[in-house]
């Protein structure tokens, strides 16, 4: 018996047909009558007019038949609700039936008929069905909860279908634990609701790890993705936890084994530094990823976005398996792309191999896997040095080819190398030269153009070469306009005479003829230099450049922390985010925490070598040297221009170009290098004490003798507990040991425990950020009061906030999430090395104009004396420069330096036994003097 | 999860439509059609986002099967549930074809409905769909034991197999299929090898045996300190390999296999796949392939090429092919082998040499005079040489230790099972640059 003929009937009048065949006394002839129905249902055509007819086919034993019109009611009941109606009936009836593969098809299909009349009457065989002896109808009872979820979500709550699922979770039979755990967390991921959120503690761990060994392939999935939700509390727990799961690697199912490598790759976070339960664990990992790469092309696929992300948070784990990352001939094109962004790294010790294997594809036909291959060598040479002369004759031998795209992805990587070794490789230069007539692509010309400028003195007709790319100025992409404009100023200074004249017209093109703000701004900062000191120009635009390093392609380390946590799941795939995708995404905080690392873990976090117009931020940073120092106003906005000028990540900018930073980062950058430097890139977790912000490296080693007492406000109440269902948070801010502290006492007043404790910031206006998770005692029985502290870093998202010290924090638990705002005391933000040199502390003040000095009178309540003054305010990093006695009035002369880089300069003028004195403050930014005249106060009265 | 699933034809006709969840709309499977089937370029990605709708698609012979969803859903589960698919429709109707694709859809709306419970994988097991999910309907009367083991079989721990199996003769087949791979440069020198291997077993076995396998693995057989026997030296001249990685079919219990290293399971009924493993080091490659190639002048190339098999010279060797391909532009082609036939085939633009069978430790060699028509067009990239064939043996070394059978509860012991074990070394992806 064939199926298809079921697919032919186009004639006119079918339907009318139809409705006479179902109605029909004979049983063959209604099932194949409702067959015809289901295939023209299939292939888009409009059957819901046979509702009624379909319906009452419903009541029948024959278990085909049945399932035919129950999968015809799925497909049109929402269209006709009314009419669904009838069918309510044959299902509760259903439900009761003996046989339990029925009982399980009524209450299955019910669910997916999203019709709210017919949901009432699902709650109570869906209540029976839960608690069915048959295990099969109880696991699709499970799902069929998430089904009612989907549809109302309250009346599963009032119902307490959430508790009935919660107690499956213990369920004698593995498929229905696995099944409860997958609609338990599908509910949690979609409902706001505190009470959906599923609860995890080291029971339902135990249950879910017992049940893990016995279920389905799809179950272990569900339960192993559940599990990598689960925060332990400790790295014993931790361990155990990866003891447990370490077996699945062996699955013949890649998706068991990917998610069992989630739940690995978020363990060893927690278990901590590098101790030899990770290395082993990172041993094991290897074998089955090199396993996945041998599946069906998909599946390979999704490893290798895996593994990508996979190398880049742990290198070691693949670095001995270079081979099997070589593409094969057949593999389909997006696996041979995939290979080559995945691949670990070259060391000098294989180098040879895979430049051979690199050239081999390099002479493919595919453009896109050329260009990525070209590109790989650009980056072995950068990587290796003992390579890059191999690397860049083997790119001579590329461009020889004359094949277009070969030669401009050639030559964008040359210029790299030229950046990492100057002054080695220039004889190459003609033979790049060569070839400028061919090159049409943004990228290409800015980086021939930037050659051309950056060696214009070894390259004789630099002039006319330059000046051929002037002609269609206009008409370039703005990158290579940039470009050209610098190269020209570049060549200027270094052969003045006979290239005046293209100077300025390169100068007149860009600031007049231009509408592009970039190109102006670069254009009048070239021109006013070049006008007033030549040599500080040639000083700023053939300043020395910071060598690139080979990091490249990289993912910015947050989104990577993040996307670890995603492994397996799509968002691996794209390297996105799921917030990028999926709607409704933002609730779900909890998943994308790994454990914070300390000082960012990333030493070698000096990206930005992609960039391909790597000087393009060169002239605004040897600007500012030349602006008399300690500009604070000034320094801030040519901060927001810098991070503003072509870098996404001001963070990598930073690091780049240390020069300018001193006067807005300098310290969280010393910090960060002095970090890397101690500690190394070692993911420190559990321990908050190490959870150092940027800034504790520094802090640690500067302020070993400095006791910092810093004044600590009382501790507010700042979410009442009525507005947060029963939690109480209070608190204040702190600095020891120079690390910045949010002190929080969490009450709970609720009835039930609480867990799952997170907390996060929103923009403000100095960046201040957790530098760890939130170390909770969890649960937090109901009663209990949990004294936390959470280290502070200030390198978060900044945004000037009104008032400016608001805090606007968000605080999530297993119930709900909460938001509260409190003030920050604007003395945490007092840098430890606040202290201005003298001389400098005077231009300063001459310099700042009167108009921003503001006078207030202060108390002086105890009537301390100017020694006894000094001292309370360096405790609080507010330092004392100079003292001077004035008409029997002493004059104390203060400095200091807000975390984002602002200076205040203060004269305090106490009068002998008077209850006040004058506060006079100097800053370009006067924003904050309220707040720092408040904070003068306030350490004053207090200490 | 998994919001919906679609199968179309190779001309994007939907074939089969099933859409578990509210958020996927009928217009997603115009969306995949229009962005994926009939997409003007190669399709760059197995996974595509529509409108931020994902489609996870498998393409097989001329079918189309695509996942769609809208939700981080795990995107291994997805491609091991669509292959899955695939194995339970081939089991139910064999190839999958449109036509096999249409006369089976009711059946085809059944499985699905059964083995994906709103986008969440369930059983898949074909072995257990048979016993409910049925070509010609399931069995109007059927008891009520027979309906709880049915749930209990499928829900169950052991939901792989079902209780009550008899065989009056208890018999089992072991396959040892490896795949050699290897990829040499046109010096000779290995860029990589490796053997993929799977251990296929057809398991005639009466009620719920427990089985445990031994093979010589390296690190079994260095942890039991066993003194190898030296007479028992394998056709590879090796006592021990290192097995660089394997998985298992989900009824081995790997909880036992990461503390003592040890395989048991009790088997599924039939045929299945019990095992896969990868070996790197010290395989023994079958065959050597040596290419010449020169060209002579614009219009003219000469191919050299010499195949060296390399094992016992009682073993034979079948179905050896080599491929060799020729440019786009050839116009002709002369052949010249000793052994075997050759062929130029214009429409694979290959000349295709083969060999019914070969002794070991023999050389054998072919040579060709191709033709070229001039032609200015972009250069050819030159496909490696390929080579298939395959030996009685299997190339990592691996060996079958044992394979015992315990069942307590009918008489039978291990003695009376009749166990037969063959090894076959195929090429995988054999080729030389």
């Amino acid at each position: 018996m064939t199926d298809s003929k079921y697919f032919t009937t186009t004639k006119k009048g079918e339907i009318f047909e139809l409705k006479g065949e179902l109605n029909s006394d004979k049983k063959e002839k209604k099932k194949e009558a409702v067959k015809k129905v289901i295939a023209s249902m299939t292939v888009g055509k409009d059957v819901s007019a046979l509702f009624p007819d379909v319906v009452n086919c419903m009541q029948t034993d024959n278990l085909e038949l049945k399932k035919l019109v129950y999968l015809y009611l799925m497909n049109y009941a929402k269209s006709q609700p009314d009419m669904a109606i009838m069918a309510v009936n044959t299902f509760v009836k259903d439900c009761e039936d003996t046989n339990p593969l029925i009982r399980a098809l009524a209450v299955r299909t019910m669910g997916c008929i999203r019709v709210d009349k017919i949901t009432e009457y699902l709650c109570e065989p869906l209540r029976k069905c839960l608690k069915d002896e048959d295990p099969y109808v109880r696991k699709t009872a499970a799902v069929c909860v998430a089904k009612l979820h989907d549809i109302n979500a309250q009346l599963v709550e009032d119902q307490g279908f959430l508790d009935q699922l919660r107690e499956l979770l213990s369920d004698s039979n593995p498929m229905v634990v696995a099944n409860a755990v997958a609609a338990l967390s599908e509910i949690s991921d979609t409902s706001p609701s505190p009470a959906a959120q599923m609860e995890m503690n080291q029971q339902t761990i135990n249950k879910l790890l017992a049940a893990l060994n016995e279920c389905t392939e799809w179950g272990q999935i569900f339960i192993l993705d559940a599990l990598s939700n689960y925060v332990p509390k400790d790295d014993r727990e931790a361990q155990s936890i990866c003891e447990r799961v370490t077996p699945r690697l062996a699955h013949s199912n890649a998706g068991v084994v990917l998610s069992a490598v989630k739940v690995l790759m978020k363990g060893m976070e927690y278990v901590g530094m590098e101790t030899e339960f990770v290395t082993t664990l990172q041993k094991k990992l290897a074998p089955p990823l090199v396993t996945l790469l041998s599946s069906e092309p998909e599946v390979q696929y999704v490893a290798l976005r895996n593994i990508n992300l996979i190398v880049q948070k742990r290198p070691d784990i693949l670095k001995h398996e270079m081979k099997v990352f070589f593409v094969k001939y057949n593999d389909p094109i997006y696996v041979k792309l995939e290979n080559w962004t995945s691949y670990p790294s070259a060391t000098q010790e294989n180098i040879a191999q895979v430049l051979a294997e690199l050239k081999e594809y390099a002479t493919e036909v595919d453009v896109d896997f050329v260009r990525k291959s070209v590109r790989a060598i650009g980056r072995c040479a950068i990587k290796v040095e003992q390579a890059a002369e191999r690397c860049v004759s083997t790119l001579l031998d590329l461009i020889q080819t004359k094949v277009n795209y070969v030669v401009q992805e050639a030559i964008v990587v040359i210029k790299d190398i030229f950046r990492k070794y100057p002054n080695k490789y220039e004889s190459i230069i003609s033979t790049l030269c060569e070839n400028l007539e061919s090159l049409d692509e943004p990228d290409a010309r800015a980086s021939m153009i930037w050659i051309v400028g950056e060696y214009a003195e070894r390259i004789d007709n630099a002039d006319e070469l330059l000046e051929s790319f002037l002609e269609g100025f206009h008409d370039e992409s703005t990158q290579v306009q940039l470009q050209l404009l610098t190269a020209i100023v570049k060549l200027f200074l270094k052969k003045p005479t006979e290239t005046q004249e293209l100077v300025q017209q390169v100068l007149s093109l860009a600031t007049q003829d231009s509408d592009n703000p970039d190109l102006r701004d670069r254009g009048y900062i070239y021109w006013r230099l070049l006008s007033t000191d030549p040599a500080a120009a040639k000083e700023v635009v053939l300043a020395e450049k910071p060598l690139i390093s080979s990091e490249t392609d990289r993912l910015e380390p947050t989104l990577l922390d993040e996307l670890i946590c995603y492994i397996a799941s799509l968002a691996s795939v794209y390297h996105k985010p799921p917030s990028a995708f999926v709607e409704g995404q933002a609730l779900v905080v909890r998943r994308t925490q790994l454990p914070v690392r300390s000082a960012s873990g990333e030493p070698g976090a000096t990206g930005a070598t992609e960039s391909p117009v790597p000087q393009q931020a060169q002239p605004v940073q040897q600007q500012q040297s030349v602006i008399p120092s300690h500009d604070t106003a000034m320094g801030d906005l040519l901060g927001d221009l810098l991070s503003m000028d072509l870098n996404p990540q001001p963070q990598q900018q930073m690091s780049m170009t240390p020069a300018p930073q001193q006067d807005m980062g300098g310290m969280d950058l010393l910090g960060g290098g002095l970090d890397s430097l101690l500690g190394g890139p070692s993911p420190v977790a559990g321990m908050p004490a190490s959870q150092a912000s940027m800034g504790g490296g520094l802090g640690d080693i500067l302020g070993l003798g400095i006791s910092s007492t810093t004044y600590v406000p009382p501790k507010q109440v700042w979410l009442p507990a009525p507005k947060a269902k029963g939690l109480e948070v209070s608190g204040t801010f702190s600095i020891r040991q120079n690390v910045r502290y949010m002190d929080l006492t969490l009450k709970n007043n609720a009835m039930a425990p609480m867990g799952d404790f997170a907390i996060q910031f929103n923009k403000n206006s100095f960046g201040l950020s957790p530098a760890s998770a939130l170390q909770v005692p969890s649960p937090l029985s109901p009663g209990q009061t949990a004294d936390v502290t959470l280290p502070l870093g200030t390198n978060g998202p900044v945004q000037k906030m009104d008032p400016l010290m608001n805090l606007q924090v968000a605080m999530k638990n297993n119930i709900d999430v909460f938001y509260f705002s409190c003030l920050i005391p604007i003395h945490l933000l007092f840098t430890e090395d606040g202290q201005m040199d003298r001389k400098v502390f005077l231009a300063t003040w001459k310099d700042i104009p009167d108009s921003n000095e503001v006078q207030k009178e202060i108390a002086n309540p105890n009537q301390l004396d100017p020694k006894g003054i000094s001292d309370k305010l360096q405790q609080s990093f507010i330092f004392t420069i100079a003292q001077r006695n004035v008409d029997g009035r002493d004059m104390l002369y203060q400095s200091l330096k807000l975390t984002n880089g602002i200076w205040v300069l203060a004269e305090l003028k106490i009068q002998p036994r008077s209850p006040t004195m004058t506060l006079s403050l100097k800053t370009r930014a006067l924003d904050v003097i309220p707040q720092v005249q408040q904070a003068y106060e306030l350490i004053i009265a207090n200490m | 999860m998994i919001g919906g699933l679609f199968i179309y034809n190779h001309k994007g006709e939907v074939l089969i439509s099933r859409v578990y969840r509210d958020d996927i709309g009928r217009n997603a499977v115009d969306a995949f059609r229009v962005n994926v089937i009939h997409a003007r370029q190669q399709v760059r990605s197995p996974v595509t986002n529509i409108a931020r709708t994902s489609f996870f698609h498998i393409k097989r012979s001329n079918i189309w099967l695509a996942c769609v969803t809208k939700q981080n859903v795990n995107a291994g589960l997805v491609f091991e549930f669509l292959n899955k698919m695939v194995e339970v429709m081939q089991s139910y109707f064999g190839k999958i074809s449109e036509d096999n694709i249409k006369n089976n859809f009711v059946l085809i709306y059944e499985l699905l409905d059964e083995i994906l419970d709103f986008g969440y994988p369930q059983n898949a097991d074909t072995s257990i769909l048979k016993t409910f999910i049925t070509q010609t309907g399931i069995k109007a009367q059927v008891t009520k034991e027979e309906q709880s083991q049915i749930t209990s079989q499928v829900t169950g721990q052991i939901s792989w197999r079902r209780e009550g199996i008899k065989y009056r003769r208890n018999e089992l087949f072991l396959d040892v299929l490896e795949n050699v791979n290897l990829l040499m440069s046109p010096q000779g020198q290995v860029l990589s090898a490796h053997v993929a291997g799977r251990i296929v077993m057809k398991s005639y076995l009466s009620g719920m045996p427990e089985c445990k396998f031994g093979i010589n693995d390296k690190l079994v057989l260095d942890k039991s300190g066993r003194s190898d026997d030296p007479s028992k030296v394998s056709a590879t001249g090796k006592s021990s390999i290192a097995i660089d990685d394997c998985t298992f079919h989900q009824c081995v219990r790997l909880s036992k296999f990461e503390t003592e290293h040890s395989i048991s399971f009790i088997p599924p009924d039939g045929e299945y796949e019990l095992m896969r493993y990868r070996t790197t080091k010290d395989i023994s490659l079958p065959f050597r392939v040596i290419p010449l190639v020169r060209e002579v002048g614009r219009t003219k190339m000469e191919v050299k090429v010499v195949i060296k098999s390399n094992f016992k010279p009682s073993l034979l060797a079948q179905k050896i092919e080599v491929r060799i391909p020729t440019p786009l532009n050839t116009s002709g082609v002369q052949v010249i082998c000793m052994k075997g036939k050759a062929k130029y085939k214009a429409s694979e633009n290959a000349i295709v040499w083969k060999l019914k069978r070969m002794g070991g430790m023999k050389e054998s060699q072919i040579s060709a005079e191709i033709e070229l028509l001039p032609s200015d067009k972009k250069k050819w990239s030159r496909p490696p040489i390929s080579m298939n064939f395959e030996v009685p043996f299997a190339p990592s070394g691996l060996k079958v230790r044992y394979l015992k059978v315990f069942e307590p509860k009918l008489n039978y012991s291990d003695h009376d099972v009749i166990k037969w074990v063959r090894y076959i070394g195929r090429s995988g992806l054999y080729e030389t640059r």
